[in-house]
């Protein structure tokens, strides 16, 4: 199925939890937080959270800013 | 009388003992980043949110690993924001970042061209934000009236433009910054429009209780050096506020005595 990630379309597999997603983009151990379709998705919900069809998903992180 | 030492600044609790806070935005690199910062003596830093580096370039290094959060307190903020949910959002997303961490830099900004704040939105979203547990430092216009309301909503801070953001033009309106420093009960900081070191001392001579700035540093030819005069000019001008200035004169007043004249 086709999901969205910081603005760019990927395929995954159907149904995965978000925390799998997180271990394929090599983001475990890093800093970041995740939304989607702009709702807020608390670490500890990784595991429970499962993707959807066309979910629009933002990982963010710190830059530097004034 | 208040030396330097037990001199503070407290913000939602916690004390800090410098009055400069510094953005992290703009500069050439992250070790300039790391150099000015340092130089700055600032303990406060304020960090954008922005998406994320998913893999594309896993050599780039990261903001935290030179300011890190451990050593410093981090603002982040709502940089780019034009709307309430946009702010709200960007503040919520930054929580669960940084693990529970709730002081914020609201800014709704109104207009592309100045950075100006849209105060209606800000105060909406400082009500939403207030209320879901945030400690809100909130950036205005320097209209005395919106400052006090966004006190009275509970903002922890509040930090009116002294000139546009990254405008370099130097404390615009002193009386109103005036005025809003006499009618506050939480910390005023100058957040913006700060070019030099000497407009950072006219500010604190203003009985600001501190200055937020970037550019003013970043864009320094030599931003490591202009960071240290911005920390002297901070220190400076708060011992000038406190130390209270002479009465203005029309006429001269000789420092040397008359009596033992011998001409």
């Amino acid at each position: 199925m086709h999901i969205t990630i910081n603005g760019d379309s990927r395929t995954i597999t159907d149904s995965i939890p978000l925390s799998e997603l997180v271990k394929s983009l090599n983001l475990e151990g890093k800093r970041f937080a995740i939304e989607i379709n702009k709702t807020l998705i608390p670490r500890s919900q990784y595991t429970k959270t499962v993707l959807n069809a066309d979910d629009k998903i933002e990982i963010v992180g710190a830059i530097g800013g004034g | 009388m208040a030396d330097k030492s037990d001199d503070t600044l407290i913000i939602a609790g916690h004390t800090f003992h410098s009055r400069l806070l510094t953005g992290t935005g703009k500069f050439k690199d992250m070790a300039e980043t790391q150099a000015a910062t340092e130089a700055s003596g600032a303990e406060v830093v304020t960090i954008a949110i922005r998406r994320s580096n998913i893999g594309q370039n896993p050599d780039e290094p990261n903001l935290l690993d030179v300011i890190s959060p451990d050593k410093y307190t981090l603002l982040p903020n709502t940089a780019g924001c034009y709307t309430v949910d946009d702010a709200v959002r960007t503040c919520q997303l930054a929580r669960e970042l940084l693990d529970g961490h709730t002081l914020v830099k609201l800014e709704v900004l109104g207009d592309k061209k100045t950075l100006f704040p849209n105060v209606i939105d800000t105060i909406t979203a400082a009500k939403i934000l207030v209320d879901d547990g945030f400690d809100v430092m909130v950036y205005t216009n320097d209209d005395p009236l919106i400052a006090k309301q966004l006190e009275e909503i509970g903002c922890v801070a509040v930090m009116p433009l002294a000139a546009p953001i990254g405008s370099g033009l130097g404390i615009r309106n002193p009386y109103n910054i005036a005025e809003i420093v006499e009618n506050a009960n939480v910390p005023i900081l100058v957040d913006a429009g700060v070019g030099t070191a000497s407009d950072a001392a006219v500010a604190m001579e203003l009985g600001c209780d501190g200055i937020l700035m970037n550019t003013a540093i970043a864009a320094a030819k030599d931003p490591v050096l202009m960071a240290s005069a911005m920390k002297n000019a901070v220190i400076a001008g708060r011992q000038a506020f406190l130390a209270g200035r002479m009465p203005r004169k029309r006429y001269a007043s000789a420092s040397s005595p008359i009596d033992g004249l011998f001409l």
